[in-house]
């Protein structure tokens, strides 16, 4: 057996005419987390879903802890949590019922499964509404129960499907230290997200995956890298002046520059000495610097390079729980 | 396949989790108790004066009937319950555990027959209050016709699961459980004898499950013939169980599978 947790390759599945995984391939090594980013309707939901044992692959292969989900599906599901991208809590018991519910359902004594309950409780600020019934909860609370309700048992591997759509950033910030705590524990986490900042806070790898097929991977430096380099940026005193400083600058970019508001941008090969060229160029050609930075490209530029569309500019089918007042 | 004790632990962890939810919805509570009571109370003092009985009061006529309506209707709560957890996506938390598969149904099924158990209290209660006596009946056929209710109520419970599978919300699953209930239990003997019905509907109404289950509580309770109706009855319920446990089960692989 390998060292992988999680093991996908050439994974297919249709929806009748819709191919929604067209063969793809991704690991996550024990104990890691791997991100799986991609927009809506990417796949991301249903490789998760395949991977949980909810639905059956038209092809390839998929193992959790080396254990193939159609032939072992029993034997895997006890070494999975699943947080699904809707809440899937029960409307009608309160937070605490919910979890010691699952718990229980995990084969968890009932003593147990009701101080786990209650450690989670507390644990995703639910305290006050613990014995309220889920129905008069709020979005972001239902959200939070339905990941309590992934970790009752510490499995050793994770599935979180949009983990924190929905979320206010108050317990965004607080699950990311959840699950950063789950992986320090030696948790595997698979994640999937479109937010690229929590990918890139996040995943020791990131899969990029598109119309259901992996259009790029590595760690989220080497994403950026593939890319190209670094990018400088200069904001000029004088707006008028943008042309003269492209001009300037032609010699030392990799691609044409960019213009934007009294702003110039420019992709360059490398970070080492460009402040400095750059200053002196722009010196020499008589232009004032308001300010000049480097940065190294985001996940943003890397997937709007890759898919030429922003990794949330599509929201049409993402549905937020809307907030009910608690 | 799960071993049989994790089935049993399994189902008694989601029934307890069914039977919750019965006293946080007043709806629920109502259709358990008010709505049994007032039907009682509108035949046989609405109805009962215009409807022949032959030669026994009303109330006894009726309460047979009027309870194996309330029985068997008493499985609509699995429909609700079963097509609100697919819509709200409770039943893939349950397939991602490592639990018997099988007890998502079983656990709906059992927590009916609990269920069931309470509404025969408050029918008893109402019943006796209205006037209704045991006539010529021994205590071992007043448990017999106990006995045969709730196994009435537990293969309706099937037919509940498979119309809550079949419907895309609990609404769905509410008229459709009425739609089907109603004309089956107006066009029976539970509320007037099949004789004095038109042509047509009476041959209908005899070869009506209902008719045969009424029947039989009578000729167990109130000491009517004929007799063959109680072991039909017991014949029926093996072959809707038969029928529709299977078809709930396969269903509920086909739903959750997608
Ligand atoms: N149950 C389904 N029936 C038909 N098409 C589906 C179903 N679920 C998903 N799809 C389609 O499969 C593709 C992948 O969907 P999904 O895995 O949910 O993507 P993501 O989670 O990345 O948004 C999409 O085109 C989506 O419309
Ligand atoms: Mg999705």
């Amino acid at each position: 057996m390998s060292d992988d947790a999680i093991l996908v390759e050439g994974l297919e599945k249709s929806y009748g005419s819709v191919k929604a995984l067209c063969g793809v391939d991704f690991a996550a090594r024990s104990g890691s987390v791997l991100g799986l980013l991609g927009p809506n309707g990417a796949g991301k939901t249903t490789a998760v879903r395949i991977l949980a044992t909810l639905l059956e692959p038209d092809g390839g292969r998929a193992e959790v802890t080396g254990l193939d989900v159609r032939r072992d599906a029993a034997e895997l599901r006890a070494r999975i949590g699943l947080a699904g991208q809707y809440a899937a809590v029960d409307e009608n018991l309160t937070g605490f019922e919910n979890l010691e519910m699952v718990g229980r359902l995990y084969h968890l004594a009932r003593p147990e499964a009701r101080s786990r309950a209650q450690e989670l409780i507390d644990g995703f600020e639910l305290t006050d509404a613990a014995k309220r019934p889920v129905k008069t909860y709020s979005g972001g609370m239902r959200r939070r129960l339905d990941l309590a309700a992934a970790l009752v048992y510490h499995p050793p591997v994770l599935f979180l499907d949009e983990p924190t759509t929905g979320l206010d950033p108050r317990s965004r910030l607080s699950l990311w230290d959840t699950i950063e705590g789950r992986v320090a524990a030696g948790t595997t986490v698979l994640l999937t997200t479109q937010y690229l900042e929590e990918a890139d806070r996040l995943a020791d790898r990131i899969v990029v995956i598109d119309h259901g097929r992996v259009i790029a991977e590595g760690t989220s430096d080497e994403l950026k890298g593939e890319i190209g380099g670094e990018r400088l940026d200069v904001r000029l005193e004088d707006p008028a002046d943008a042309e003269t400083a492209v001009s300037a600058l032609t010699g030392m970019c990799i691609e044409e520059p960019k213009i934007s508001d009294g702003s110039v941008s420019v992709a360059v090969r490398q970070r080492k000495g460009m402040v400095a060229e750059a200053v002196r160029r722009l010196d020499g050609a008589g232009i004032g610097i308001d300010d000049i930075s480097v940065h190294r490209p985001t996940l943003d530029d890397v997937f709007i390079s890759l898919t030429g569309q922003a990794a949330d500019g599509d929201e049409a089918d993402t549905q937020v729980p809307e907030e009910v007042s608690a | 396949m799960s071993s049989l004790p994790t089935t049993v632990s399994d189902t008694r962890v989601l029934a307890g989790r069914n039977l919750k939810r019965i006293p946080r919805q007043p709806d629920l509570l109502i259709a358990y108790t008010v709505q049994p009571v007032m039907f009682v109370l509108l035949f046989v003092f609405v109805f009962g004066g215009a409807i022949d009985s032959g030669s026994f009061d009303y109330v006894d006529f009726l309460m047979p009937g009027i309870i194996v309506q309330s029985i068997a209707f008493g499985g609509f709560v699995t429909a609700l319950g079963l097509s609100e957890d697919v819509q709200k996506g409770l039943i893939d938390r349950f397939r991602s555990l490592p639990m018997s598969r099988a007890a998502v149904l079983t656990g709906r099924t059992f927590s009916d027959v609990v269920l069931n158990c309470l509404s025969l209290v408050v029918l008893f209660a109402v019943g006796f209050a209205a006037g209704f006596n045991f006539i010529d009946s021994s205590v071992a056929q007043v448990l017999l016709g106990i006995v045969l209710l709730l196994l009435i109520g537990y293969a309706f419970s099937w037919i509940f699961a498979l119309v809550g599978l079949f419907s895309s919300t609990p609404e769905t699953a509410n008229s459709i459980g009425f739609t089907l209930i109603f004309p089956l239990t107006f066009a029976s003997s539970v509320f007037v004898p099949a004789q004095t019905m038109p042509d047509g509907l009476r041959q209908f109404a005899e070869a009506n499950p209902f008719t045969t289950f009424s029947d039989a509580l009578r000729s167990l309770w109130i000491g009517t013939p004929p007799h063959s109706d109680v072991w039909m009855s017991f014949v029926w319920v093996a072959v809707l169980t038969a029928i529709f446990a299977p078809l709930a089960v396969s269903r509920y692989r086909t739903v959750a599978a997608k």
